[in-house]
């Protein structure tokens, strides 16, 4: 397929309609109405259902449904009401069903603003709903990436039968990129789900609920449930490293837009002769701590870089373990940072202040 | 090559459209592009804007504070955007709905009455293309030839409007180069 100009949220539309998945419920909020826009126009023309449910909680709670039936299911939405949908989502963690999430952030808290934003890092990767589980969270840099990981989120909930977030921002969603679509998945090819609640004709009723009322139970479930998030870990974690051969300067660490920015920093960076780099978390859970801090063994300063006032620094300092010392750059509220602004953070890092 | 360009007019004037056909173009030749609409809390009646940017190195950032060109499609936009314009960028201006030329003495500006020229070219609609085509004239920043391909491809089911289109992106080339060359000789 040829390259298209698609819009971020457009482009994860389509991403999921390759991906196989025909069912979709959500509601509406900016900065992502092109997603449920867009699929209510193209789910219907290759045989999905569009649902535009009466609110977030419902649109939740329908998912839960249709991911128990065994279907592919997707939901959208925006830090409000992503909020809305997490009791939905603990749910889905229990029960152990493959639903993907998408949360295209914008400034809080409460209703905030609709402008680009990080700050949902933490209610994606730390919980956000109750309960001791985790979704698996994905964060793209480009438009052509989040689709691609649009179609692996919905493998990779499949694999671990777990929800899984992908997380963009207002940037992400709005921009127009190139895109190209690598491989079409139909509904009818996917792996069968014999865990599914598809009539029990000819075989035991399955059951799909997180009610363990048997404290025994139900430690044994949440052990089980940890024993997933420890093979993610292993299997899954993933980052992109840039431009970091050999000792860096300075060492950026930064996921989607953001990182984007710091890459054009960097460049202006090289031409002033301060060597810096890149790393970009993918996988924001399983967090790539491992690479982080192997990578930040030959690095001499670390900036970290985010539309929030540090919630993955916790992270990076986490994994840092008080090795090295590490700042922090934050623009909130809808506001982005320059890559002029990240250069000059750089150079007062490097002792070259008022350059 | 790295130029970004921020395009502006009110609501309905095509700048988004417009947008899109250079990103497209750009893609045509070969380079990354993005393309960034302003989706904040706009005024009705204010500007309504988009971002693109062209370049051989993947992009950063795809919002710009300093941007290589403008096209101002209306008052509001020129007088929002004309400060924030590179020194040696370039400004398009629609003269038939602003009465003023840019302040700025540092840039190529060039001025095209574009709704006039539209409606001779068959209709009032087309404005955007003289305006597009009064700064790819005027700047070069990418080659005609992918622009026209890309306005046959996005108005082939209607050849009459291809004709039109064309008609008043080649009338704003002119004016583009044109001026362009003028201010080159000051």
């Amino acid at each position: 397929m040829a390259k298209k100009l698609m819009k971020g949220c457009e482009a994860i539309g389509e991403a999921a309609v390759q991906a196989g998945c025909r069912l979709f419920f959500g509601y509406p909020i900016t900065p992502q109405n092109e997603i449920p826009e867009y699929l209510s126009a193209r789910l219907p023309q290759v045989g999905g259902t569009y649902v535009q449910a009466e609110s977030e909680v419902a649109a939740s709670n329908m998912l839960y449904g249709a991911a128990g039936a065994g279907c592919r299911c997707f939901t959208s939405s925006s830090g409000p009401g992503i909020s809305l949908m997490q009791e939905g989502i603990s749910y889905i963690a229990g029960a152990e069903l493959p639903v993907v999430f998408v949360n295209i952030m914008r400034g809080g808290p409460g209703l905030g603003g609709i402008l680009p934003s990080q700050s949902d890092y933490l209610q994606a990767v730390k919980g956000g709903g109750h309960g001791d589980y985790r979704c698996l969270v994905l964060a793209p840099s480009t438009v052509q990436e989040a689709a691609d990981l649009v179609q692996e989120a919905f493998d990779l909930a499949d694999k671990y039968r777990n929800p899984v977030m992908v997380l963009g921002d207002g940037i992400m969603g709005q921009m127009m990129e190139p895109v190209e679509f690598k491989r079409t998945v139909r509904p009818e090819d996917l792996p069968p789900k014999p865990w599914a609640t598809t009539g029990a004709k000819g075989r035991k009723p399955n059951i799909v609920n997180s009610l363990h009322l048997q404290p025994e139970s139900l430690e044994a479930h949440n052990w089980k449930l940890a024993a997933k998030y420890e093979a993610m870990a292993k299997a899954d974690c993933r980052h992109e490293a840039w431009r970091l051969d050999g000792e860096v300067d300075v060492l950026f660490v930064a996921y989607g837009t953001v990182a984007r920015i710091c890459k054009t920093a960097i460049d202006t960076l090289a031409e002033r002769g301060v060597k810096a780099g890149l790393f970009r978390p993918i996988s924001l859970f399983p967090y790539p701590g491992e690479a982080l801090a192997k990578v930040a063994e030959r690095s001499t300063q670390i900036l970290v870089s985010e539309l929030s006032c540090g919630q993955m620094l916790e992270d990076v300092r986490y994994h840092i373990m008080g090795k090295r010392p590490v700042a922090f750059y934050g623009r909130v509220g809808g506001m982005i940072m320059t890559p002029d602004e990240l250069v000059a953070e750089a150079l007062k890092l490097v002792g070259r202040r008022g350059e | 090559m790295y130029t970004e360009i921020v395009l502006a007019g009110f609501g309905g004037q095509g700048v988004l459209l417009i947008g899109k056909l250079l990103a497209y173009a750009g893609m045509k030749a070969g380079r990354e592009v993005t393309w960034m609409p302003a989706y904040g809390p706009e005024m009705r009646g204010g500007t309504c804007n988009c971002t693109v940017v062209l370049s051989d190195r993947p992009i950063g950032s795809p919002i710009s504070k300093a941007p290589h060109g403008l096209i101002a499609l209306n008052l509001p936009s020129l007088d929002k955007f004309e400060d924030a314009v590179r020194p040696g960028g370039t400004i398009v201006v629609n003269t038939s709905l602003i009465n003023r030329l840019p302040r700025r003495t540092d840039v190529t500006a060039v001025a095209v009455p574009a709704n006039e020229v539209a409606i001779e070219c068959g209709s009032p609609k087309a404005a955007n293309m003289v305006a597009l085509g009064a700064y790819v004239g005027a700047s070069g920043v990418v080659e005609l030839d992918h622009v026209k391909a890309i306005v046959a491809e996005s108005f082939a089911a209607k050849p009459k409007l291809v004709e039109i289109n064309h008609a008043a992106l080649l009338r704003g080339v002119a004016l583009g180069q044109e001026q362009a060359a003028t201010s080159a000789a000051r």
